[in-house]
């Protein structure tokens, strides 16, 4: 069973789309049993860092989410769902992350010709082998909406890279830990086959 | 490396496509999700519904639409026409579209703008524009109401204040171009993009493949380009516009 996180995120409905058009039956909750006994955990992610922090802590879910971390469920960030996994953000300065990974969250610098948010389709690089990304080619294009980027402080769990005038953290694993920023929901079937990977597989996970 | 973007429209009354019926090769040719879907094989980097339903009491067919695309089709999505209410809003996005464009109802309201922009996030709110030039050529202004209305405002300043409310992106129609398959207005594109940081969109007015690339290159400074009837008559297909334009140096998704 997959759990996706409710905590009143806005893509909470496409995530949920596409698991179902996988044949999934993914449950969208917030009752610690139910997580708790979840095979795997989403948690989507729409809207300010400081936001889904309140929301999270309103429902008593940083608590859960750790315990379902130590007990070894699989828990995948999307976008702000996978900024919250880490400590802070420059979004929301003075409010602390679920730090399950340690990293921080930092405004996209503003560029030439570079518009912000981050908004469109931006190709993958690997710098190291990712169990989400089995059978997707690097340079694969996925879809981001942000305004602000992961900088992990161990790049050595950043599994895929996108260039934006920054090297963006696109996307981290760490032991039964996974993030994404962009939205594996709207980029197509490759998006679909990075949900497939974690949902799907059991090796390594 | 980060694309430009091709977006196909769809004009939608009552929740069937209207324009063109030349998708002969499918079951139903104005079934939104048939369509969609054929767009999104073609390589299509997002899609724009347009609901251009006259009565408000339609709006459930536009729900049960919006619904049924975003269990079929997994790229981004915007839902335009008659949405005026931040509730309008929530109601859409639930539904499963991702973006929600706005025209006149911005006008009317700016302050919708910047509600849904602070109730959704800038990402979801698309600011279209309907632009005219001036008869003595010193700028465009803003047509509300399906392009009936003159609003007498600047088109450049109102997108500069789309933008300060925070609209996440521009959706702009030149009205001189519209329909006219003679290129997209590169002088009203590029001015707004020069004057705003959001993305814009050029529309109006692509009638062959350079008309692309004179949008997404420094002539028009646009992200994206979107065209309708084009791609709705197969004139051109989606796949063949973007090989072009990588062949130019653009880059895109392929």
């Amino acid at each position: 069973m997959i759990a996706l996180i409710d905590y009143d995120a806005g893509n909470m409905r496409s995530v949920e789309k596409a698991l179902i058009h996988l044949g999934e039956k993914p449950i969208v909750t917030r009752d610690r049993e139910k997580i708790l006994s979840a095979d795997r955990i989403i948690l989507p992610g729409v809207g300010s860092f400081g936001d889904a922090m309140e929301n999270l802590e309103k429902f008593g879910l940083p608590a859960i989410l750790k315990e379902a971390v130590d007990s070894g469920i699989p828990l995948l960030g999307i976008c702000l769902g996978m900024q919250v996994l880490f400590e802070e953000s420059e979004e929301s300065k003075g409010v602390k992350g679920l730090g399950f990974l340690k990293g921080k969250i930092l405004r996209i610098p503003a560029k030439e010709g570079l518009k912000i948010p981050h908004m469109g389709w931006n190709s993958l690089e690997y710098p190291r082998e990712g169990r989400l990304f089995q059978d997707i080619l690097e340079h694969s294009y996925v879809y981001f909406v942000h305004s602000y980027y992961l900088k992990a402080e161990d790049e050595d769990i950043v599994t895929a890279t996108a260039d934006y005038g920054v090297k963006i953290h696109a996307s981290v694993e760490r032991g039964n830990v996974f993030g994404c920023q962009f939205h594996p929901e709207k980029s197509g079937e490759i998006g679909l086959q990075i949900l497939k990977n974690f949902v799907e597989r059991q090796e390594g996970f | 490396m980060f694309t430009k973007r091709i977006i196909p429209c769809l004009d939608v009354n009552n929740g069937r496509v209207v324009k063109g019926v030349n998708f002969v090769d499918l079951k139903d040719a104005g079934d939104p999700v048939e369509i969609a879907k054929v767009y999104d094989r073609e390589g299509a980097d997002e899609l724009v519904f347009l609901d251009i339903t006259a009565s408000s009491d339609a709006r459930a067919t536009v729900i049960d639409m919006v619904e049924k695309v975003a269990e079929n089709v997994f790229i981004p999505f915007t839902v335009g026409g008659g949405i005026r209410t931040v509730e309008d809003f929530r109601t859409i996005l639930r539904a499963g579209a991702d973006k929600i464009s706005i025209n006149s109802s911005a006008i009317n309201t700016p302050d919708l703008i910047s509600d849904a922009a602070y109730k959704f996030g800038s990402q979801c709110v698309v600011v279209a524009i309907d632009a005219k030039s001036r008869t003595d050529g010193s700028g465009w202004n803003v047509y509300k109401n399906g392009g009936r209305i003159d609003t007498g405002l600047d088109a450049v300043e109102w997108a500069m204040e789309a933008e300060k409310r925070g609209a996440g992106e521009i959706l702009l129609t030149s009205m001189d171009g519209d329909g006219t398959k003679a290129g997209y207005q590169l002088d009203l594109t590029r001015t707004i993009a020069e004057h705003v940081s959001i993305p814009v969109i050029a529309s109006g007015g692509a009638g062959q493949l350079s008309h692309f690339y004179d949008a997404l290159s420094d002539k028009g400074k646009a992200d994206a380009a979107l065209a309708a009837s084009l791609f709705h008559y197969k004139e051109l297909k989606i796949r063949e516009v973007k090989e072009y334009l990588k062949s130019r140096g653009i880059p895109v998704r392929l």
